[in-house]
């Protein structure tokens, strides 16, 4: 019984060297900031602020357009959960979960290619940012670097 | 401990989040503002305020707006549709509410303004709203307006002295002080017969949602 639950637990968790540990808790520590961040957008947009002029018109420009929502979902919502998997798999990752590193760089892939497209929307389609999308785009473009440079193999 | 370590650690910010996220909401959540019967608009001189509708109207749409803020340009063609489908039983009230962050509104509204003082001031609000992209960051804002102007048939010397002139410039700062003294912040602002209607039912739906709610009040017999 014991010798089965030893060689599931060997098929999820690796050791992994001191370095790739880090980075893992440098990118779960990175995602808490896009998580706040999404957040942030996320609530503004359900108490109906992204609906109304109030603050940097270049804000409502781009957080009031028909970009910022897909199949009447708040692309900041989407972006929340985003965040929150990025978080959850490189928690598990940095504990040695093998598929956690897979699922990491699938979502930071998918993360960084929806920024490319919202910053073509804010510069060719709204020609307007909003400074809480591109705060959000650094934090997705510094979580791909770190993932390109994270070695996949211990 | 430790094979449980990374799920603790996740449902932790996961309840932080939703938790904050809550209180954040909470605070966010706009108090519902209402207009008192002594600031009510029946209490102004009629010319005073730009009104469209019957006097009598069962129901009406009071709007604090900004001719250069997008939402408002948004639900302008919406609001038109309502105020064409309720006829008879609704009246609606425009303020200027202009953002100093937006480079034009100011002059937009006293564009209005001017154009109201020969009587034509719906004319160039729905104008202004409908060309908002086309103006809003146009270099010379100044030469699309007149254009407006002509286009109305207004007479140009007399628009363009007015559109410097105290008159609108006092219409414009009375609207502003009236929404301040209201607590209005944002625009669109709307109140329907006096109760603000919250950002979040600032859409089509919502409007006509509550224009029928207050008709409903007004037809209920009074004790």
């Amino acid at each position: 019984m014991s010798q089965s639950k030893s060689r599931a637990q060997q098929s999820t968790a690796i050791a992994l060297p001191r370095r790739t540990i880090i980075v893992y808790t440098v990118v779960a520590l990175i995602s808490l900031a896009g998580l706040a961040d999404a957040t942030y957008l996320t609530v503004q947009n359900l108490a109906g602020e992204t609906a109304v002029c109030g603050g940097s018109p270049d804000c409502f420009r781009v957080l009031g357009s028909i970009y910022s929502k897909i199949a009447g979902i708040p692309v900041a919502a989407i972006g929340t959960v985003a965040y929150f998997a990025v978080f959850t798999f490189a928690t598990f990752a940095a504990f040695g979960y093998r598929r956690a590193r897979t699922f990491l760089a699938v979502t930071v892939l998918m993360m960084f290619l929806s920024t490319l497209w919202f910053l073509y929307v804010q510069a060719f389609l709204l020609h307007a940012f909003c400074r809480y999308c591109l705060f959000s785009a650094a934090i997705t473009f510094f979580l791909t670097g770190l993932m390109v440079a994270t070695p996949q193999r211990p | 401990m430790r094979r449980f370590l990374p799920f603790i650690i996740v449902a932790l910010v996961g309840f932080i989040t939703v938790g904050a996220g809550t209180i954040l909401y909470r605070s966010k959540r706009p108090t519902t503002l209402r207009i008192s019967e002594e600031k009510g608009a029946e209490q102004e001189k009629p010319g005073s305020i730009h009104v469209r509708g019957p006097a009598q109207a069962p129901v009406t749409l009071e709007e604090f707006g900004d001719f250069q803020c997008p939402p408002c340009g948004k639900l302008s063609g919406p609001l038109l549709e309502i105020e064409k489908d309720y006829g008879p039983k609704l009246r609606m009230i425009f303020r200027n509410f202009p953002f100093p962050n937006h480079q034009h509104a100011l002059e937009a509204a006293y564009t209005a303004e001017a154009a109201g003082l020969q009587g034509r001031y719906w004319e160039m609000h729905d104008l202004l709203y409908r060309e908002q992209s086309n103006w809003s960051n146009a270099p010379d804002v100044k030469q699309l307006f007149v254009s407006y102007a002509k286009i109305l048939g207004l007479e140009i010397d007399r628009f363009e002295t007015d559109i410097a002139g105290p008159t609108v410039k006092a219409r414009v700062i009375a609207d502003q002080e009236r929404g301040k003294s209201l607590g209005v912040n944002a625009t669109p602002s709307i109140f329907i017969n006096n109760q603000g209607v919250p950002p979040n039912s600032l859409n089509p739906i919502a409007l006509r949602a509550a224009i029928d709610e207050a008709l409903k009040e007004k037809e209920k017999p009074t004790s």
